[in-house]
């Protein structure tokens, strides 16, 4: 409570992080995959003190007309007035729809599906993949915590089966659905002078600037997103990016 | 035709398996993790704080707000939108309503209480389950309340009076089917909820409601237990 | 009648609605109430069995502002003549000038001078409302601007656990690990100084074992490991017997004071009653 700039800065210039933690020490995490019984596929997952839950909603629609035979993926973050006494209930804010897009970007540029493969019939009907993401305590890292638990929801999905044209929610099929890559987003907040990974509420609110990278198995990056009032310097960037790239294998090594 | 055995296999007058915990929010003043069968509900108290706009204020005591959410995949059909609509805004309604007369915010004049429940998957049930959740939740948060205002739903499959209908029953085909959500305060049986949808006679209600109670302080003491089991270390 | 019993032990955890005795032979105390035959809990809170009065201590609930409480709490916005404090409480009080420093301010001066936004004060409740308006005063020893450090918010029910029996526990913590601790009254603890994540853990076990009998001794068996150093409880005591002793004298003064205030300065005359 009542995050002190100045203190936070002090505190990390000596390597000291209120919880104990080293500066790019991840919290415990924990992840319970395919534990929604209403979706088609579903995570929990927790780090520290953040829970959230990320589920996938499979349904039959038509595609855009510029990509008749590509399915749809789309990547929602709801930032529940639940798990912060920040968040207000209403529309969603900017935060939450920044998390969304940064999340979604990351799936999407990964190419983690193949989206030929969610076609139907080309022109006409396509698969239209929702993940959504509901935290139920939120403090701090909601951007890869949420993406970790995006692609676990993913990744224990299976397709519903399909009647007449129609979906038939009681009976899930043992399709799975198909991930070619592993994105996972790493944020790292730049706080005075020091990079911080795995941000607590407190120390994401008097954080400067950020990046998120997300990177795929084999090391590639695939989107990145700075964010904060402060610029980054090119070395900063460096190392961040060095950083995301071994984060991300820890982090996907637990899925 | 009679409804000799229900879907699940349960007894007529058995609930769902019930787990419920205190505390699960760290951020929250007060929470709560209550799950029947599969429909599963987090509940969030933060409060009181201070309320704007200043024409909701009450000089006299606190207000009490509920919030409602299904969360996007906890449908068994098509994805939830989130945000609210015409059912939610009634549920939460209703459900301020059911609490409301246990709980004493006389010491907050001009503050408000938010309650906030979700819902990560349902199997029916919700708003039953939502008040068992809320309850926990207002007592882990420590107000002063008289009693655990606890609720569940009697039903009617043809010709048996059930209670706790899952989500199965309440689309069984060959004959009528009513479900009649209530929430009582267990220690008095005064009923603060009471809801209904389809056929059933006047005595199937007054038949089912003079059961009910048992059943009711059955799970009201289960909801106190995690309410005491947080705090007792 | 059916013969009076209570239904539950001395010293345990009762929830809302939870009977607690049967019969009138027993008296409801506060956190109880009677329905009927039977007395039951009305507040998560541990059951005290006091003769034939049962009452419970609450467990939870967020904090009610009192008369003479330190608090510690942050200046949100700069009025006219005085601060607005938000101190972890729906309401926030009102810092008046006369109630900051002695100093002579012009009228119409920069107030920033004294207090700033999001400046941290322990300051001391002064007034309270049936509305919950709140006064709060800078004048008493201990009462001043929080620099540097930082805040810890911990249930506000444990916090009399923390200080301990006159102040012995918070005495024993600033002691053992040389930093500065200042504990109010709603539940915002502000420590500073260079072991502090030692004090910040011992904080924290402190809140979570709050209710384990013998706490003092093992925190302090703890202190005494970490630290490598004895910790010498006498002398502790003595210091804060000092610290109270300068608190009484204060609250003395400001007393007589007060009185002496409220002589009249002018022989007015009295107004005359108005007659029938």
């Amino acid at each position: 409570m009542y995050a002190q700039k100045e203190h936070t800065l002090a505190q990390l210039q000596k390597g000291v992080r209120a919880d104990g933690r080293k500066l790019d020490e991840f919290r415990k995490i924990t992840i319970d995959a395919d534990s929604v019984a209403t979706a088609e596929g579903g995570a929990r997952v927790t780090c520290g003190d953040t829970h959230v839950i990320a589920g996938v909603k499979m349904a039959l629609g038509t595609p855009y007309p510029d990509t008749p035979d590509s399915g749809v993926l789309m990547v929602n973050v709801e930032l529940l007035p639940m798990s912060n006494p920040e968040y207000e209930p209403g529309p969603p804010s900017i935060d939450s729809i920044e998390t969304s897009r940064v999340i979604d970007r990351g799936i999407r540029e990964s190419h983690a599906f193949d989206s030929k493969s969610l076609c139907v019939t080309a022109g006409e009907q396509v698969w239209i993949v929702n993940v959504d993401i509901c935290p139920v305590n939120a403090d701090g890292n909601l951007i890869d915590i949420g993406g970790l638990a995006a692609v676990a929801a993913i990744k224990s999905a299976k397709f519903p089966e399909v009647e007449d044209g129609k979906v038939n929610y009681k009976k899930l099929s043992k399709k799975p659905l198909k991930l070619e890559h592993v994105p996972i987003p790493i944020t790292v907040v730049k706080i005075g002078d020091v990079l911080v990974v795995d941000p607590t509420y407190d120390e994401w609110s008097v954080a400067d600037a950020r990046l998120t990278a997300t990177t795929i198995e084999d090391g590639r990056l695939c989107s990145l997103q700075k964010g904060g009032d402060v610029p980054l310097t090119i070395d900063e960037v460096n190392t961040i990016v060095d950083l995301a790239v071994k984060k991300g294998k820890e982090l996907r090594k637990l899925l | 035709m009679a409804y000799k055995k229900r879907y699940d296999g349960r007894g007529f007058n058995d609930t769902r398996p019930i787990e419920a915990t205190a505390g699960v929010i760290k951020n929250a003043d007060g929470s709560a993790h209550f799950k029947i069968g599969k429909t599963e509900a987090y509940a969030a108290v933060y409060g009181p704080r201070s309320l704007h706009p200043r024409f909701m204020q009450d000089p006299k005591k606190g207000v009490l707000r509920c919030f409602y959410g299904m969360m996007p995949f906890s449908g068994a059909g098509d994805r939830v939108r989130p945000g609210p609509n015409r059912r939610s805004k009634e549920l939460c309604l209703v459900i301020q309503k059911a609490l409301m007369p246990v709980l004493d915010l006389s010491a907050y004049p001009n503050a408000v209480v938010d309650l906030f429940i979700d819902f990560p998957q349902t199997d029916a049930g919700t708003r039953c389950a939502a008040i068992c959740a809320a309850s926990i939740a207002l007592a882990d948060a420590g107000f002063p309340m008289r009693d655990m205002v606890t609720a569940v739903s009697l039903g009617k499959v043809e010709d048996k009076m059930v209670i706790d209908l899952d989500y199965q029953e309440e689309a069984h085909e060959d004959g009528d089917v009513a479900d009649i959500p209530l929430a009582m305060v267990p220690s008095t049986g005064e009923i603060t909820l009471l809801q209904a949808d389809g056929f059933f006679t006047a005595d199937d209600l007054k038949g089912g409601l003079a059961d009910i109670q048992p059943v009711v302080e059955e799970i009201a003491e289960q909801m106190r237990a995690a309410v005491r089991a947080r705090y007792e270390g | 009648m059916t013969e009076s019993t209570v239904l539950v032990k001395d010293k345990t955890v009762v929830a809302p609605g939870q009977a607690l005795a049967n019969g009138m032979e027993f008296f409801p105390g506060p956190g109880t109430y009677r329905e009927g035959d039977t007395i039951r809990a009305n507040q998560i809170g541990m059951l005290t069995v006091d003769g034939k009065v049962l009452k419970t201590t609450p467990l939870a609930g967020r904090y009610t502002p009192k008369v003479d409480d330190v608090v510690i709490g942050r200046v949100e916005d700069i009025l006219m003549s005085g601060w607005r404090i938000d101190f972890n409480c729906p309401y926030s009080a009102v810092l008046p000038l006369q109630d900051a420093t002695t100093d002579f301010i012009k009228k119409g001066a920069d107030l920033t001078e004294y207090f700033e936004l999001d400046d941290f004060v322990a300051c001391k409740i002064t007034q309270v409302t049936s509305q919950n308006l709140i006064d709060v005063s800078m004048k008493g020893p201990g009462l001043r601007k929080l620099k540097g450090g930082q805040f810890l918010r911990v249930n506000s029910a444990k916090v009399p656990r923390l200080i301990g029996r006159k102040g012995s526990m918070v005495s024993m913590l600033k002691d053992a690990t040389g930093c500065q601790i200042v504990v109010g009254q709603n539940g915002v603890v502000w420590l500073n100084g260079e072991n502090e994540a030692l004090a910040v853990t011992m904080v924290q076990r402190i809140e979570n074992e709050a209710h384990i009998p013998g706490l003092t001794e093992k925190i302090k068996t703890t202190l005494e490991k970490e630290t490598g150093k004895k910790i010498d409880m006498a002398a502790i005591q003595e210091e804060e017997r000092k610290q109270f002793e300068e608190r009484k004298s204060f609250e003395r003064k400001s007393f007589e004071r007060k009185r002496f205030d409220r002589k009249p300065r002018f022989n007015k005359p009295r107004q005359k009653a108005f007659k029938k």
